[in-house]
């Protein structure tokens, strides 16, 4: 039986996932706009930033609105609630690219520091997880989310790598190099910030799916 | 107060099984909500347990009911005490045609003989507080309860239960004929009394069973598919069946 929530919830499906293709847009940019010295890539994410936050407020607003109206219950509460998380996420994800498009702007006026090796790695483990984290919700697939949850810490590796390398070979032996290696360092942060809003959905994927909460407790995950 | 355990239960209106093999303990000072489409059976377990099915022809029942360690479905089992015991409230109010202080002393006249005009004026004062109706009948006790609200009429009735001192109320549809004021206020009713008393309600609301109960029964067809914490059964059902129901996709 069709219900007329349903079509409501479809409808909300498709903003979430509007959601979701613009966070990943803001990510792949923003990085983009780095490796390439790309300014137009880093004004751009800059740019749709409002969009974003829009959206982010209409689809709050519709999950309040069904709950109010519908007062759902079950796979359909957890549904709405995982909705609005999900949304808040992906949010924070595209201000976390806008910050790492900002800092990019910076660092184009500025000498090349060094080759981008480690960080271009490390966002590409944050633009998978956030990519699984999503299939796993439009598939409802707990298993994927369990893969995302796991993958956090390659990505907490690369992180320390990132910080070590800057630290030790640049900050500690030239004063000069202070300001783009703390930049990177910065960006670094923000992209492991990325992969923890990634696990965070990925976590939230999976109390939808199977109403069993990991948060905080990974020993569950098994 | 009393727990309730059901035990193997089935139930037959002539041919037809109303209840198949049902099994589920009912605890005291909790209130237990059972939700279930039109004709599952849930009015009909509710019915076991102060054997008004028994008014119906050709009713057969197998199984146990244990209430205070007496089987309460065993041919032996003394309707008047047991009725006593376990109070019900139903769909529409239900007030004797008297005066809203003889509704209240009826019961009290059948169950305990003897009492003085004293002692009587006090269970009134003490039953009409309980349920919140004190203030505003207290100068109106030789109304008929016909001139009464709905609401009041449905608090008088629950008064009028109480002072016989149940163990156990049951409650079937108590709300249904009700406003949402008058409904939130009778829920309230229900937290209040809840300490006192092993509370099961019958209800199609599925809001109020989630509102008000602390554990909630869904049945289908006659069987009991799924019991457990009202919060767990509206969050994450573990049956589809259960899912299906309280996510308005049955049928």
């Amino acid at each position: 039986m069709l219900r007329h929530l349903d079509e409501e919830l479809k409808e909300l499906h498709k903003d979430i996932l509007r959601m979701a293709v613009f966070a990943q847009e803001s990510i792949f940019k923003s990085i983009e706009s780095l490796k390439n010295r790309d300014k137009k890539l880093a004004q751009d994410v800059i740019d749709t930033d409002n969009t974003i936050d829009e959206l982010e407020l209409a689809i709050d607003e519709k999950c309040i609105d069904l709950i109010a109206r519908y007062q759902p219950m079950a796979g359909d509460l957890r549904y709405i609630t995982t909705g609005m998380k999900i949304n808040t996420e992906l949010e924070r994800i595209a201000d976390m690219a806008l910050d790492i498009s900002q800092k990019s702007l910076g660092l184009i006026d500025k000498p090349l520091l060094k080759p981008l090796i480690d960080i271009p790695k490390l966002s590409q483990v944050a633009q998978n997880m956030v990519r699984n984290a999503i299939d796993a919700f439009v598939k409802r697939d707990a298993q994927l989310a369990r893969q995302v949850v796991l993958a956090d810490s390659e990505a907490d590796k690369l992180r320390n790598l990132v910080q070590d390398e800057l630290i030790n070979e640049y900050l500690a032996r030239d004063a000069k190099t202070a300001e783009r290696a703390v930049a990177l360092i910065i960006i670094a942060r923000y992209l492991e910030r990325i992969c923890d809003q990634a696990t965070n959905i990925a976590e939230d994927v999976i109390y939808m799916v199977e109403a069993k909460v990991v948060k905080h407790h990974h020993e569950e995950l098994e | 107060m009393a727990d309730i355990s059901v035990n193997n239960l089935n139930l037959w209106y002539g041919d037809f099984q109303a209840l198949i093999n049902v099994n589920v303990h009912f605890t005291q000072k909790q209130i237990t909500a059972i939700i279930g489409p039109s004709g599952c059976g849930k009015s009909t377990l509710l019915r076991v347990f102060n054997r008004m099915n028994d008014l119906i022809e050709g009713v057969r029942t197998t199984g146990e009911v244990m209430i205070d360690a007496e089987n309460i479905v065993s041919e032996k089992t003394d309707l008047v005490s047991l009725r006593k015991k376990v109070g019900m409230v139903f769909q529409r109010p239900n007030p004797f045609p008297l005066s809203i202080y003889e509704n209240i002393v009826f019961g009290q006249k059948v169950h305990a003989e003897g009492l003085t005009k004293l002692k009587l004026n006090e269970v009134v004062e003490d039953s009409l507080k309980s349920v919140f109706l004190w203030d505003e009948l207290k100068d109106k006790l030789n109304k008929s309860a016909f001139t009464l609200s709905l609401e009041q009429k449905q608090r008088l009735c629950i008064a009028r239960l109480i002072v016989v001192k149940p163990e156990i109320l049951l409650m079937d549809e108590p709300c249904s004929t009700l406003d949402p004021q008058a409904t939130s206020r009778i829920e309230e009713l229900m937290r209040e009394l809840k300490n006192n008393y092993t509370t099961i309600i019958v209800t199609h609301n599925m809001q109020q069973a989630a509102r008000v109960s602390d554990q909630t029964g869904f049945m289908l067809l006659g069987e009991l598919v799924e019991f457990g914490r009202t919060e767990d059964i509206f969050t994450k059902p573990k049956d589809k069946r259960t899912e299906d129901y309280i996510t308005g996709r049955y049928g």
